[in-house]
């Protein structure tokens, strides 16, 4: 700690504090993408074409089953190779949104299992459609029981964005990789990095917890 | 397979029930919950089923919501056939599409009331009018607060179903049912889920709907007392038969058959 030089603390700040904003917009974009593809995973397999539900199924377990930088390289390196070139950022996102998407998909299979069948029934005798069953009874329900499972990917999504700086996406991680390769001191931007993301982590979890009340309460479910 | 030919495409005549079970079986594996059932409910009818747990008296009303599959025989409803439709001159099972259009006309109230948990009460009423009936939301909200007037909570129509009771709550979800202007009503043991103390406040509702609205009405219940009192006739069902079946104090006051006799005395004493 004696080693610790304030000056150059201050010096790295600002390219520092820009990453910090590239890496919550990694993790907002990725998140968007998850929330929305996650749905479409879950409801998927709901349906009753076999095939479809077969398929998804099993490219959800995959996903699951394998390493996310192994997909964020496989996304940037091997699109190349079939004429699809894609930048670090958008191979990026596309690669930890679909990661998160299967997980998202499990949170929300879970949710939707969990509303009671006699709801499904309700919809029956009122004749409603498949889709306003899910859109206007189901999902809203299913949401509320879904927001811990979300929350815990939110912070896990936000985690896993160093490993967007394999592919050179100006996140945290890249930034403090530069600047250590650059000025041969390591200890301050991997210290700022932990920092960042204790700071942010931290909270996240009671926030969570307040967000999860605020939906129940809104839907007057509690 | 079932030669469906005996079976005719629609029912035809002066006097087509509004609902016909012709023929009808429900196995679930290899257990017989209803064994080749025969039962008309003419229009304006309020017909109660009664029997031992297990004697299929509640599938009869799942399946005539679509809730159950059937495994052979037809159900017509007004006429025209609910779990089949006509391909080719013959009856084949419905698909989804025809099912939705068919089952329509019928209302279902079940024990558990099943209302919609983040709506109000008078939002659980205007679901189905305003996305299902294609009603403007100033129509659907009129019809159910008209409905929640005459079920007497239309004081409680913004609250939540968790801040109602259980006997406010299956107010609301006949009010919600009746929304839908459903010909035939089923109630599948609507206050078994309930508290003595307030039973008689969806009891007394139903007793309205018999008397001022010239509605088809099945009925599943163990209250016998109030069987008696509102309904046009009686079945006793058993083993997934109708043992015996007639008017209410035919049934009541003279059983003709012994197990409806045991059925009955067990009840009394049950009381």
């Amino acid at each position: 700690m004696l080693d610790w030089r304030w000056d150059f603390t201050f010096e790295i700040m600002p390219r520092m504090l820009w990453a910090t904003l590239n890496t919550l917009m990694a993790a907002g974009i990725g998140y968007a993408i998850a929330i929305v593809l996650g749905l479409v995973l879950a409801l998927a397999q709901r349906t009753p074409y076999r095939p479809l539900t077969f398929v998804v199924r099993e490219a959800v377990e995959f996903i699951r089953s394998t390493p996310l930088v192994l997909q964020i390289f496989f996304v940037f390196y091997v699109g190349p190779q079939y004429g699809v070139t894609l930048s670090p950022w958008v191979a990026g996102m596309i690669a930890i949104g679909l990661h998160y998407a299967a997980y998202l998909s499990e949170v929300y299979r879970g949710g939707i299992e969990s509303v009671p069948k006699g709801q499904w029934e309700a919809c029956t005798a009122l004749n409603m459609s498949t889709a306003q069953t899910y859109f206007r009874i189901i999902i809203p329900q299913a949401l509320p029981l879904s927001v811990a499972g979300m929350g815990n990917y939110l912070v896990g999504i936000f985690k896993d964005t160093p490993m967007l700086s394999v592919i050179g996406v100006a996140e945290l991680m890249h930034a403090a990789n530069a600047i250590g390769g650059q000025h041969y001191r390591y200890l301050e931007p991997y210290t700022i990095v932990g920092v960042v993301f204790l700071l942010i982590s931290l909270p996240s979890a009671g926030l969570i917890r307040a967000f999860e009340a605020w939906v129940r309460r809104k839907l007057g479910m509690s | 397979m079932e030669d469906m030919s005996r079976y005719p495409l629609e029912l035809t005549g002066a006097d087509v029930p509004m609902v016909r079970f012709m023929n009808v079986t429900k196995r679930y594996g290899s257990l017989t919950v209803l064994d080749s059932l025969d039962l008309d409910v003419t229009e304006g009818e309020m017909v109660t089923i009664i029997g031992p747990s297990g004697s299929g008296k509640t599938t009869v009303l799942r399946m005539l919501m679509t809730l159950e599959t059937i495994n052979g025989g037809v159900i017509y409803v007004d006429g025209k056939p609910l779990t089949h439709m006509a391909k080719n001159g013959v009856l084949v099972p419905a698909d989804a599409k025809y099912l939705r259009r068919a089952r329509s006309s019928i209302g279902m109230c079940f024990q558990h009331f099943n209302l919609f948990p983040h709506m109000t009460a008078l939002q659980n009423c205007m679901e189905g009018p305003v996305q299902v009936l294609g009603l403007s939301k100033k129509e659907a909200r009129a019809r159910s607060e008209e409905l929640l007037e005459m079920v007497g909570m239309i004081d409680k129509k913004d609250q939540h179903p968790s801040r109602l009771s259980g006997g406010q709550q299956q107010r609301v979800a006949i009010a919600r049912a009746l929304a839908m202007r459903p010909k035939v009503m089923l109630f599948d043991e609507v206050t078994s889920a309930l508290d003595p103390e307030v039973i008689g406040e969806v009891t007394n509702v139903i007793r309205k709907l018999v008397s001022e609205h010239n509605l088809t009405m099945l009925m599943v219940t163990h209250q016998m007392g109030f069987a008696r009192d509102i309904s046009d006739r009686i079945c006793f069902f058993f083993a997934g038969k109708i043992e015996e079946q007639g008017p209410p104090d035919a049934l009541f006051g003279s059983p003709q058959r012994d197990r409806t006799k045991q059925f009955l005395s067990a009840v009394k004493e049950a009381d």
